[in-house]
């Protein structure tokens, strides 16, 4: 009788969460998502992101300026004018075409390098923090050692020895900023290796994998998210100094940092346009993901809000 | 606590090992034949062996790790293949002129930095307070390159207060080429380490001891100076002292720009010739300067908060 009697109830109770428009959605993420979304900062600089991204892909198919390269030497240092708005440099190409160009460059090193140091830092810490052990003792040392060589002098000892070009500035981008996210990520998995719900997990008899991967991992996620954006950042910096200091990428890729190294010399004619364009164009991309960077993390974690 | 020192004192072994490995695997491994650099690109066969012989690259690889670790042991690197100078005197050359660059706007910039720092904190969430992080994510946003290209542009080729670049090798004579250079270096660190110094403070400012300090009548001021202020000095000495080794690799950008011969120019200068033997001795030195300095921030760390223990 009284099993009957309260069915009717349990009916009733999820009609009523049924009625209301959307069911609210409490994992982390939303929470995040919805802070997010209060966060007027943030929409502004995630929607310039936006801009950005859309301004890389439109270079990299050709669709925005696809005759780059292309300057005829008679219209050299042209002033600014409608057609050229940062005017053209010494081999009488658009500076802004190139600007633009150089955005592709600039995202796809933040993407690539810090794509690389996501997977490796991942990865590692993850092992490191499971395992613990001699597996544990060896990712420290070897974390340790990479952050004992300054990365000033490894970065461009790596692209030296490797030699110019923008796939070496991935690689050496990638392989060197993974420290401080395996260390993140190691001292996460200690934390969550004991917890109730990987014991429990245990006992149901997932593999090693599986616990890694399916249990801990989500738990740790926002972590990474936040260290890929950071990275990003530093990467995009890292690569227009190692381009003006010419161990970067190749003369003939866009970059910023080329155009800065060319306007080295040209500040004297006066010709400005080159430094104008690449630092107007890195100033919007890299403080938008800056201040996006900033909100995530807040709403990652509520309690940093109140200070 | 004196145990733990010894520890961390027997824990440089491995890293110094680690230091010799990664860098013999760059320099003796990935680089692509250093002989054929070396002996140019109209060499002969016959050349390059000689020279592969001279460079002792012909040997098997644990014999070339074991003289590399000689080598290091000895402070011996052979001789620039650019200038023939002997590659040690080279780089012991370049201490001083890069000290004199750095370590002005280092003093200067940790006091100002750590003092508006400060001064935002108190007045935190005030409009003072957000035009100070504004402008410093503004100052972030710039590439430092920028910075190196235009303060010269304005202040010494428009303006006329400086000379633009030059160097003199007497001590007396240098300081005029130097004040450029240190107002670029800092400015430079103003976004970040205003930033930095400001969450540092901001973290102590919400602990328990604050409520308790304020709950038993200490004004302000006084929870500020003497109470936060002496906490953040924890992270603010750990970051001080991090950021010493950076004093003697010095700016890459700055001593390329105005030709100062310390050890930045010293290894763009070696990036852009080749010069194979100076790039590995700037890199094993400074990794190994910089691991000496993380030892000392540790030790330094464990004696002004007991709380530390190595895991």
């Amino acid at each position: 009788m009284a099993a009957q009697a309260t069915q009717p109830q349990t009916f009733a109770a999820s009609g009523a969460v049924e009625n209301k428009s959307k069911p609210m959605r409490n994992s982390l993420w939303w929470d995040a998502y919805r802070r997010l979304k209060k966060n007027k900062v943030a929409v502004v600089s995630f929607f310039v992101i936006c801009v950005y991204v859309l301004i890389a892909l439109g270079a990299a198919t050709g669709l925005l300026y696809p005759n780059v390269a292309l300057g005829t030497p008679a219209d050299q240092y042209l002033p600014y004018s409608w057609s050229h708005p940062f005017g053209t440099d010494v081999l009488g190409r658009d500076v802004l075409a190139r600007a633009v160009h150089g955005t592709a460059t600039a995202l796809s090193v933040g993407l690539v390098a810090s794509g690389i140091s996501l997977v490796i830092g991942l990865t590692l810490g993850a092992i490191a923090g499971f395992y613990g052990g001699k597996v544990d003792s060896a990712v420290v040392w070897l974390y340790t050692t990479i952050d004992s060589i300054p990365y000033i002098l490894l970065i461009p000892s790596l692209t030296f020895v490797l030699g110019r070009g923008l796939i070496n500035v991935y690689i050496a981008l990638g392989v060197t900023s993974w420290v401080t996210l395996a260390r993140l990520i190691r001292g996460e998995f200690l934390k969550h290796k004991d917890r109730d719900y990987v014991a429990a997990a245990n006992v149901m008899g997932a593999s090693d994998a599986r616990k890694i991967f399916r249990h801990i991992m989500p738990n740790v996620t926002h972590i990474a998210f936040v260290q890929f954006g950071l990275g990003f950042v530093s990467a995009i910096k890292l690569e227009v100094i190692l381009s003006y200091l010419g161990v970067g990428v190749d003369v003939s890729t866009p970059s910023w940092g080329i155009m800065i190294d060319d306007a080295k010399l040209e500040l004297a004619r006066p010709f400005w346009g080159n430094l104008m364009a690449a630092t107007i164009f890195m100033f919007g991309l890299i403080l938008s993901f800056n201040l996006f960077n900033d909100a995530l993390r807040e709403s990652l974690d509520p309690k940093l809000k109140n200070k | 606590m004196a145990a733990y020192i010894v520890r961390r004192i027997l824990y440089v072994i491995p890293i110094l090992f680690g230091i010799t490995v990664i860098t013999f695997i760059l320099f003796n491994m990935l680089m692509g034949d250093p002989a054929t650099r070396f002996a140019g690109k109209h060499a002969t066969k016959e050349q390059v062996e000689v020279v592969r012989a001279e460079l002792g690259l012909d040997k098997p690889l644990p014999i070339q790790y074991i003289n590399y670790v000689k080598q290091i042991a000895t402070f011996d690197y052979g001789r620039s293949w650019s200038t023939k100078q002997k590659v040690s005197t080279m780089v012991a050359d370049g201490f001083g002129p890069t000290l004199c660059v750095t370590v002005v706007p280092f003093v200067a910039s940790i006091i100002f930095c750590v003092g508006l720092a400060l001064i935002a904190a108190y007045y935190r969430g005030t409009i003072f307070d957000k035009g100070i992080v504004i402008t410093c994510l503004g100052l972030m946003s710039i590439s430092s390159v920028v910075y190196v290209v235009v303060l010269p542009n304005w202040l010494a080729f428009q303006a006329g207060l400086f000379p633009i670049s030059g160097w003199d090798p007497s001590w007396t004579d240098r300081w005029q080429y130097l004040i450029l250079p240190w107002i670029i270096l800092f400015v430079l660190s103003l976004g970040p380490t205003i930033l930095f110094y400001r969450s540092v403070i901001m973290d102590e400012a919400f602990q328990d001891y604050v409520r308790t300090a304020r709950a038993k009548g200490v004004s302000s001021q006084g929870v500020f100076l003497r109470h936060i202020l002496k906490n953040a000095m924890i992270p603010i000495i750990t970051m001080v002292v991090i950021e010493i080794p950076f004093l003697i690799t010095g700016s890459v950008l700055i001593e390329n720009f105005f030709g100062i011969p310390g050890i930045g120019g010293l290894v763009f200068k070696a990036l852009n010739e080749s010069d194979f033997p100076v790039i590995k001795a700037t890199t094993v030195m400074m990794s190994i300067a910089y691991m000496v300095f993380n030892l000392i921030s540790d030790v330094l760390y464990s004696v002004v908060d007991p709380r530390i223990k190595l895991s």
